[in-house]
């Protein structure tokens, strides 16, 4: 196995030094190395299990329950501009 | 060797329900930035989203809509990605077992009615909205829109040219508004396509393709997808090769360029969303959502020929919303004689102005019982049609009824013969160098006597009587 640390750390937004992605690809081996010993058991005719316990999702009805709480919600924001969270430009 | 576009599409479909997909914040659009949001859905560690009744409900019509299967059992995924209009870091979505699977459309071509496919519906949640214009080296971000329910359907790659593409996204749009289970505006995002289009040499295997994305209107979308096919076609031809990328089309510029910052993050990790169990549906939900099922577009169209003798032309006009065709039969129910002269009415009367207005049947200030009003007064002789239409004006300008219009102006059709006798004498005294032509074989100018008495009545002779006397007096 071979998995490509600065590609996981990029998708993660995690900025890693050579020495440390060094570091962490053996470590990353074995935690899936691990899982992997998952792959040796048969599970032909089991179904994917979707969720821990047999529950099926309670549903909402379409109603109306949250206002306006802006002010309290924006408090830990770094930077807002009338009502409007502001962040380092984004381009596409 | 001719070539052959293959085009699949990816709609985006915000359904119309009053809170977001997995809180109770509104939906409501247009509001102050960011007033509609909580924990959840500005992804605040701890939270738990509850999904939305209505919203599984909306999609599951959907899917009843297009003869699909609805999978009694389906489930969430999480779809990884930063930007920063996803506060989660990863949006809720369905990736292994969509709610709705296997369906189709049937679409109109210039050869006939086409099949299309539809993969699959997914349930998911939209982002919020990211503004760029006017500011420098910052965005803003409005989280209003983000967990606002959305379908996603997918299509099968079964169109062969962009107006298929375009004959398919009507009808599929014509029909998200018929259920009610979106406002499908697309000035809004309410309804908004990804294209996948590709080419190849006519019967080979399916070409590399290029997903575009940004066409938010059927006139970018035609011209997106035509720029895209003949942009690879000259690519091959040229001796190179198409790669698999996004590529985002710039209506101004009329062009496509590649999105490289999108490709490397189109690695999304999916996994299976933890905070949320299977949903589960019985076969007696999906029945009672079938039985809410309304009458569809292409039905009513069908009944609206058979029942009311409409031309397929008048039919289909009148069955373009659920809005239209409600007006059309109330109208037909208060002037239930003549279901045609509603029809040519409705559609070419009314409907012409309030389009040059810029407006739509739902804010008509005239009733349909109103305009029955004004049928009923051509039907019994009381004005003629070309008086009916400035009626109209009049009645679409202050909405008052067509009697009380009739009667403040006095435009009540003449149909005394004596009144019409004696304007034709007066026409043919003003006009003897005609009458002669006329009596020396010249019958063409019988309709310039037919003109000149509606003028002399200034419009009010009923046209059938000043027809018949004049014909009497030429001819006597």
């Amino acid at each position: 196995m071979n998995i490509d640390v600065q590609k996981v750390a990029m998708l993660a937004r995690i900025r890693l030094t050579d020495e440390e992605a060094a570091e962490l690809g053996p470590q990353l081996e074995q935690i899936v190395g691990y899982i992997d010993q998952l792959s040796g058991i048969g599970t032909d005719n089991i179904a994917p299990t979707a969720h821990p316990h047999d529950i099926a999702m309670p549903l909402r009805a379409d109603i109306v329950s949250n206002g306006n709480r802006r002010e309290i919600l924006q408090q830990p924001a770094p930077a807002t501009e009338a009502g409007l969270y502001i962040v380092p430009k984004v381009i596409e | 060797m001719s070539w052959e576009v293959v085009i699949g599409l990816e709609v985006h479909v915000q359904i119309n329900t009053k809170t977001k997909a997995f809180c109770g914040c509104s939906t409501e659009f247009g509001a102050e930035p960011n007033t509609q949001t909580c924990p959840v859905c500005l992804g605040m560690p701890g939270q738990l989203p509850v999904l939305n009744s209505e919203a599984v409900n909306k999609t599951v019509l959907t899917g009843l809509a297009i003869n699909a299967q609805i999978n009694l059992e389906s489930k969430f995924d999480r779809k990884n990605y930063f930007y920063p209009d996803l506060p989660k870091g990863y949006q809720i979505s369905q990736f292994a077992v969509p709610l709705v699977e296997h369906g189709y459309l049937d679409i109109p071509t210039a050869e006939g009615e086409k099949r299309i496919g539809i993969t699959r519906i997914h349930m998911e949640e939209d982002a919020g909205k990211s503004l760029h214009e006017g500011l420098d080296g910052v965005s803003h971000i409005d989280l209003n829109r983000s967990g606002i329910p959305l379908m996603e359907i997918v299509s099968e790659p079964d169109m062969r040219s962009a107006d298929e593409a375009v004959a398919y996204l009507k009808q599929l749009h014509q029909l998200v508004r018929f259920l009610d289970v979106s406002g499908a505006d697309m000035e809004k995002g309410q309804f908004r396509c990804d294209a996948n289009v590709s080419v190849r040499r006519r019967g080979e295997p399916l070409g590399t393709r290029a997903e575009l994305k940004n066409l938010n209107s059927f006139r970018f979308i035609k011209q997106a997808i035509e720029y895209e096919a003949n942009r690879q076609i000259e690519l091959i031809e040229d001796g190179g090769t198409v790669v698999q990328e996004t590529r985002l089309y710039d209506s101004v510029r009329g062009e496509s360029r590649s999105m490289r910052s999108k490709e490397e993050a189109h690695d999304y990790r999916y996994f299976p969303e933890p905070d949320l169990p299977p949903l589960r549906l019985s076969q007696q939900q999906v029945d009672a959502i079938r039985d809410g099922m309304p009458e569809l577009p292409g039905q009513l169209r069908q009944r609206f020929e058979s029942e009311y003798g409409l031309s397929p032309y008048d039919a289909d006009v009148l069955s373009q919303t659920r809005e239209l065709a409600g007006w059309y039969e109330a109208l037909v129910a208060a002037h239930p004689s003549d279901p045609k002269r509603c029809a040519n009415w409705l559609a070419n009367e009314l409907l012409g102005r309030l389009k040059e207005a810029g407006r739509d049947i739902e804010d008509s200030p005239i009733s349909a019982r109103q305009l029955a009003g004004l049928l009923d007064r051509i039907e019994d002789g009381t004005i003629s049609g070309k008086i009916a239409k400035d009626v109209l004006t009049d009645m679409m300008a202050d909405g008052r009824d067509a009697d009380a219009i009739i009667e403040a102006k006095g435009l009540k059709q003449v149909s005394d013969t004596g009144a019409i006798d004696a304007m034709i004498r007066e026409v043919f005294e003003a006009n003897p160098q005609q009458l002669e032509q006329y009596r020396a074989g010249r019958e063409k100018l019988f309709g310039f006597f037919v003109g000149q008495v509606m003028k002399a009545s200034k419009g009010q002779a009923n046209p059938a009587l000043v027809n018949q006397r004049l014909k009497a007096l030429l001819d006597g």
